[in-house]
């Protein structure tokens, strides 16, 4: 079927070198001696780890549970023994430790329990748990946790699922060979997405440079009876931006400052939707996905290779070339030089590729930017990336805001283009951090003011209430000299009655009369703070309150070893 | 190392790039140029190359950048060939690098260099000159002098008396005398009909002139080194104010058509409202500066003092530049709808 596509502006076509690794289908990559499993492998909470050292988990077993709504759920990748949870090189580009699970595996493979589920039969909130217990996450490199994206608008119902399979970053062809080979399990798990969302149309966009992956698409949308759309769309990076592919399939625009759902559209990786698919109907939790290995290797492939194997044990599969001189982890575009091998392979890595100086060769030095406009035309949200670098350049953030920064999606396109090569993307990285410290920086601020404020408020206040005070007691002072002969005849008869002890001793004595009122004003107070402060064992259950009780007979017969009886009678009792 | 920053892969781009094209772009107007006035003209542009890329290394030593990667951008040339397309071409050596220095040395560097001047160089070495110099910049060779290498080499030089005889006009000046002779009493079209200095549709000779810069010019355009907005709004506002003017009194006003292949009209269409440094940078500022600039160029070059108006024109419209900006930034993704 034709359908009308919508075009979006800007864009680049950086040579696409995606030939290499499509050659052989994807391959399980071994088991490496030691899994370095990062807990913290999405957007949102760190995980928490469940698991000790020293314990043997089982492949798929929770090591560690999301942490709030966002965040998602880690798992072992295989059966092993976990020999320690410690700070491990992240695969990150600032190469910073981050708290991993150590597993040694026992080579058994052994899964825990699994539960296939069918999600028709489930509440839509269940599956949404069950989704950030699998660990189901963005696996187009954004990691965000999918169940919290599975949500409609609260006005606005959803009119198109989109599914990305455009792949437009070069060298990677992660995406494109899983639908050549699991086609029929992807289009499967769309129907968990469609239905969450109670989406009207589901559209699945592919790069038209991919067109195996097209036919295997809409062979399996055919074979399934499903009525969704494969749509080839034209090969230009970024085509697979999100937001870029909601635009090309439906003529939607989403800025920054808004959700896709508010303009009832919502978009998911078609890895994502795979690994859906495998945790509902085969109750197996993301513990692996499938990595492009290419560039400047003999052997460029795909492969699956368990989450938390170390890049170095991966990146020998495809045998580097001698002149390999770094890795990059991403493609060439938005990804990251990788600064240590230790580091292992996370939800976020689809593809990594070894450079070498004629691969990848170091950026001409930058000139001076002439206003030359080609990054405005590149960009494809439209910004104009030359006057953000110039604000950025001159740490005028605020203007940086005005000219929409953080609509940026740092593509790179800008940097690409630009003829006095420009490192653009870095300059609003830097200007983006830039503003988010101050915004931290003055919150903190704020909070310390605040408290400040606070703190004199109630310094002030208890000033005043002293002085009343003060003020009332020279008051009383004053009436009671003035009624002291009355008042120590009161105290001859009254307060005889509550303090014996002072009052047999010299019935007239003044000194007995001042202690016993002291006396009576402690004993006055006491009752008055028990009236005033609720006791914390007010508002408690029946079962509380008879622990409690329990608790204190034993106290008593503790206390009082003559009624040993009562209080087993009292413990058998509750 | 310098492997840290995505994207790790670049198009094929490079400042020296864009300012290679910007020459090759100018061959077709130059080679016109040589068929109709010699190699006068040639010698022009090497000694305004030559003074340009001094003043450039002096500068750039003077500020303490790098000699070679200024050097080899190829924008001090491309400055240097435009004044050199300006000036007359049997001006005398002094005057042509008079003119450079104050456009590199001035207007480029005094400013903070490649980038960063508000001013088109090569317009403020025009204007320059013509405010101090006057008379010299407007002797234009008559055509149809045949002057030997040796007597145009002598004549730029200072070595040969300046011979009245070589002291031409442009036609653009030729018609505005000659109306101003005439005090209303001759008629645009029999003057332009009768006169040696006009051609078939614009001046004798410098109608092909010009045509060869609309050559290279769009060239560049299907190059994609310049757009078309500051050409066509130029162009645009040109042709408009001299088609009103033209219709209302055909006697006093010559065509469109004259006005578009006259003077500095197609160089500064293609080569000088294109400046990117200068100009605007959003595409319907440009078409505003584009437009503004022809109105300017048409009225100072028709009711004003001076042959042509483009180069005061420019440099007026340099000064709006970031008010333009300004006041005509796009809608960026998604927000189109908003107010």
């Amino acid at each position: 079927m034709l359908r009308q596509l919508f075009n979006f502006k800007g864009g680049v076509k950086p040579q696409t070198n995606k030939a290499p690794s499509v050659q052989a289908p994807i391959g399980q990559a071994p088991l490496p001696s030691r899994l370095y499993v990062p807990l913290h492998q999405s957007i949102g909470g760190s995980p928490n780890p469940l698991v000790q050292p020293g314990e043997q988990v089982l492949k798929g077993q929770l090591i560690g549970s999301a942490d709030g709504w966002l965040s998602a759920a880690v798992h072992a990748p295989t059966s092993g023994t976990v020999l320690a949870i410690e700070d491990h090189v992240a695969a990150h580009p600032s190469g910073l430790p981050t708290l991993s699970v150590v597993i040694e595996p026992d080579g058994r493979d052994q899964w825990a329990a699994r539960r296939p589920l069918d999600h028709r039969t489930l509440a839509p909130e269940r599956v949404r748990e069950l989704l950030r217990d699998a660990g189901v996450v963005g696996l187009g490199g954004a990691v965000f946790p999918s169940h919290a994206k599975l949500t409609a608008a609260k006005t606005v119902a959803v009119e198109q699922l989109v599914i990305n399979g455009a792949e437009c970053e070069p060298f990677m062809t992660c995406d494109d060979l899983l639908m050549r080979e699991r086609a029929e399990e992807s289009v499967r798990g769309i129907a968990i997405f469609r239905d969450l969302l109670a989406a009207r149309r589901v559209l699945i966009g592919i790069e038209d440079n991919k067109p195996e992956a097209v036919a295997a698409m809409q062979a399996a949308v055919l074979q399934l009876g499903e009525d969704y759309e494969v749509v080839a769309v034209p090969t230009r990076y970024p085509a697979g931006g999100a937001k870029q592919l909601i635009r090309v399939l439906t003529g939607k625009e989403v800025p920054a400052s808004k959700r896709s759902t508010e303009l009832g559209v919502q978009c998911f990786n078609v890895a994502t939707v795979y690994t859906a698919y495998r945790a509902l109907a085969h109750g197996e939790p993301v513990i692996s996905r499938i990595v492009t290995l290419t560039g400047n290797v003999e052997q460029p492939r795909n492969w699956e290779v368990r989450l938390g194997t170390p890049l170095r044990d991966l990146v020998a599969l495809g045998r580097p070339k001698a002149d390999t001189s770094n890795y990059l982890m991403g493609g060439p575009m938005m990804g990251f030089a990788i600064p240590d091998l230790a580091a292992p392979v996370v939800k976020a890595t689809n593809c990594v590729i070894a450079g070498s100086p004629s691969l990848f060769p170091a950026s001409p030095p930058e000139m001076p930017c002439i206003r030359c406009g080609a990054c405005a035309e590149a960009c494809p949200h439209e910004l104009q990336p030359f006057e953000l670098y110039w604000f950025a350049r001159a740490r005028n953030f605020g203007k940086t805001q005005e000219y929409h920064i953080f609509d940026c999606i740092e593509c790179g396109c800008c940097s690409y283009v630009c003829p006095s090569h420009i490192p653009l993307v870095q300059y609003f990285r830097f200007a983006k951090s830039e503003i988010w410290s101050r915004e931290r920086e003055k919150q903190a601020a704020d909070a310390a003011k605040a408290r400040f404020e606070l703190r004199n408020a109630r310094a002030e206040r208890e000033q005043t209430e002293k002085a009343e005070r003060l003020a009332r007691a020279a008051t009383a002072r004053t009436a009671e000299r003035k009624a002291l002969p009355v008042k120590a005849d009161a105290a001859a008869s009254q307060p005889a009655a509550s303090v014996e002890a002072a009052v047999t001793t010299s019935p007239v004595d003044a000194e007995a009369v001042k202690k016993a009122s002291i006396v009576a004003a402690i004993e006055r107070a006491r009752a008055q703070r028990e009236a005033v402060q609720p006791r914390n064992t007010e508002q408690l259950s029946a079962g509380q309150k008879k622990e409690i009780a329990a608790i204190d007979a034993r106290r008593a017969a503790l206390a009082d070893p003559a009624k040993p009886a009562d209080a087993t009678s009292e413990r058998t009792g509750g | 190392m310098d492997f840290s920053t995505p994207p790790y892969v670049l198009g094929e781009t490079s400042v020296r790039r864009v300012m290679l094209q910007v020459l090759l772009g100018l061959l077709p107007g130059i080679a016109a140029y040589v068929w109709l006035v010699g190699a006068s003209i040639v010698l022009q542009l090497a000694m305004a190359t030559l003074a340009a890329l001094t003043g450039e290394a002096l500068m750039l030593w003077l500020r303490g950048r790098p000699l070679r990667l200024f050097l080899s951008d190829g924008s001090a040339i491309v400055t240097a060939w435009l004044i050199a397309l300006t000036f007359p071409p049997l001006a005398p050596w002094w005057l042509i690098v008079v003119g450079t220095l104050c456009a590199i040395v001035v207007a480029k560097h005094l400013y903070g260099g490649l980038g960063q001047n508000p001013f088109n160089p090569a317009m403020i070495a025009f204007a320059v000159c013509i405010v101090s110099f006057p008379a010299l910049m407007s002797q234009w060779p008559v055509l149809g002098l045949k002057l030997s290498l040796d007597e145009q080499f002598k004549l730029i030089a200072g070595l040969a008396p300046r011979i009245d005889v070589m002291s031409g006009a442009t036609p653009l000046d030729a018609l505005k005398t000659a109306l101003k002779l005439g005090e209303g009493s001759v008629d645009v079209p029999t003057l332009l009909a009768t006169q040696d200095v006009f051609g078939n549709f614009a001046g004798r000779g410098w109608e092909w002139v010009s045509s060869g810069y609309l050559l290279g010019g769009l060239w560049l355009w299907q190059r994609k080194i310049i757009s078309w907005h500051a050409p066509l709004g130029f162009l645009g506002g040109l042709s408009l104010l001299a088609a009103a003017l033209w219709m209302w009194s055909p006697q006093q006003f010559a065509s469109p058509l004259f006005h578009l292949f006259s003077g500095g009209s197609l160089l500064g269409a293609f080569f000088i409202v294109t400046d990117p440094v200068s100009g605007c940078t959003t595409t319907r500022g440009k078409l505003i500066f584009g437009f503004s600039v022809g109105v300017l160029a048409y009225t100072i070059r028709v009711f004003g003092g001076y042959p042509d108006g483009v180069a005061f024109a420019v440099l007026l419209l340099n000064l709006c530049v970031p008010l333009i900006d300004m006041y005509t930034q796009p809608p960026i993704f998604g927000m189109k709808n908003e107010p």
